[in-house]
């Protein structure tokens, strides 16, 4: 059922995410920004904060990739609309759309044709997460837009392949299609057991903040060792080459199984749009 | 001072322009993804409107309104023109496009197609789609609509539309091809040093 006081509060989150970015990205590109050598580079930067500014101005999306609306909840099992939430998404997408206004992007699969509403199977995209005993409902949004999906990837390594092989995978990826998914980017890496755990622990880990760091000590070392590599490779701002590449890289990781050694990988551009937002179950 | 092309583009206005070179295009540009690229080369269709001497533009945007009151972009950044590679070689020779306004780069078939038909391949900065879309004097028409909003044909006219950053020159030089080979070299080096350090095992 739709519930209007939740369809409004979502349709108000997708709006504030498509316009502003996170406190984190922005201070991220600000610092990128400031040490900037090439001048392509500058310029680059220069447009982005043009851009940035105009979108708030006019209160329009900043990038014309609205992206495939995905939806990551962590719900109380005692949040009392919990029927509600998926036909509010549903409907919170279809009223974007006009509203704010979103670019339509789900294209049925098999029919191949835009629904024109951004509601098709499956889509958004909702992943749930429950929580035992809590009354509310965080709402995480992330808008997917599709030049940054299309450098994701997973694969399964054999264990005797290594982190080495984890480490290459990645590089390769991003080396060879990151200039198409708008540097500096926000880079998360899975390690798992299979390719869809570590394509979804990448995910989570793209999804973190940036500064954030793994609380192990090895893998919080691999994630400074990749972003400095990273940024040693100089593809700087929109792949013009440059003083750096990447906000960050975030690693996430699950036990794997003796015989696979399994990594993911998920990007995002410089205009990571992603908001959470918690609900009180007694507030609504 | 900023250099500016002109629509309709003559070789000579372009002949000139060397990778890396910041351009602003005024004139007539049409907007074709993949789904264009496929009804234009696949199909064998050609929008009404000519694009000779136009601008092809990887473009995806946003438009509110409707036929009857008139179009308005809302924003309008470009999508990756590696996409299209298998098909803009033919594309070039159908619609006699002299420039093609993307993100990232293009492949050697573009290239070379670019150097044999005298055109140029332009990068916008990616997701600056408002600053685009302010460069947008007015929307002319469009076509193909059943494609969808992104998919569809627009025709644009464009008022200092830029920065463009000339990625693909008339003399078959690749910008990205270049920059993409610093990449790699770098890489290799950046992985070797790293994977000293991340050889995790038992004991």
């Amino acid at each position: 059922m739709i519930n209007e006081k939740l369809t409004e509060i979502i349709v108000d989150l997708i709006h504030d995410t498509a316009v502003n970015l996170p406190a984190d990205v922005l201070d991220g590109l600000e610092g990128m920004a400031r040490r900037e050598a090439m001048p392509l580079g500058r310029e680059m930067y220069s447009c982005i904060f043009d851009n940035l500014k105009r979108a708030k101005e006019l209160n329009c999306p900043i990038c014309q990739d609205t992206g495939v609306l995905q939806f990551f909840l962590k719900a109380g099992t005692r949040f009392p609309y919990l029927d509600d939430v998926e036909d509010s998404i549903k409907q919170a997408a279809r009223i974007s759309t006009k509203k704010i206004p979103l670019r339509p992007n789900a294209v049925e699969s098999f029919d191949e044709r835009n629904t024109g509403d951004n509601v098709g199977s499956r889509s958004p995209w909702i992943e749930w997460e429950m929580i035992p005993g809590s009354e509310d409902l965080n709402i995480g949004f992330y808008m997917a837009g599709g030049g940054c999906a299309l450098t994701g990837r997973a694969k399964v390594l054999m264990p005797l392949e290594g982190y080495e092989g984890a480490v290459k995978f990645v590089f390769d990826a991003i080396t060879e299609w990151g200039v198409n998914a708008c540097p500096p980017l926000i880079v998360g890496v899975g390690i798992g057991a299979c390719a869809p755990s570590a394509a979804a622990l990448s995910k989570k880990a793209m999804l973190r903040p940036i500064g954030s760091h793994n609380p192990n000590p090895k893998a919080r070392d691999m994630e400074e060792r990749m972003k400095k590599g990273l940024n040693d490779i100089g593809i700087g701002a929109l792949g013009m080459s440059g003083t750096e590449s990447v906000q960050c890289v975030n690693i996430e990781y699950a036990a794997h199984h003796p015989a696979t050694l399994a990594v993911g990988l998920s990007v995002s551009c410089w205009a990571t749009r992603r908001k959470s937002i918690t609900i009180k179950g007694s507030g609504l | 001072m900023r250099k500016i092309i002109t629509t309709s583009i003559k070789d000579e206005d372009i002949r000139d322009l060397k990778i890396g070179d910041i351009i602003y295009l005024n004139g007539i540009a049409g907007t074709a993804r993949d789904d264009g690229h496929r009804r234009v080369v696949e199909e064998n269709r050609l929008p009404d409107f000519d694009l000779n001497g136009a601008a092809v533009m990887h473009v995806g945007p946003i438009v509110k309104g409707n036929k009857e009151n008139g179009y308005e972009i809302v924003a309008a950044g470009p999508t990756t023109s590696r996409r299209m590679e298998m098909y803009e070689r033919e594309f070039i020779e159908k619609t006699g496009v002299k420039m093609i306004i993307g993100k990232g780069g293009m492949g050697k078939k573009t290239t070379d197609a670019c150097k044999e038909f005298g055109v140029v391949h332009c990068v916008f900065p990616g997701g600056c789609a408002v600053t685009a879309a302010a460069a947008v004097e007015k929307v002319l028409g469009v076509e193909w609509e059943d494609l969808g909003m992104p998919e569809a044909f627009w025709i644009l006219k464009l008022k200092e539309f830029g920065p463009l950053v000339v990625s693909i020159d008339t003399n078959g030089n690749n910008l990205f091809d270049i920059n993409g080979k610093i990449f790699k070299r770098k890489k290799d080096m950046v992985v070797d040093e790293i994977c000293k350090h991340v050889h995790y095992s038992h004991g």
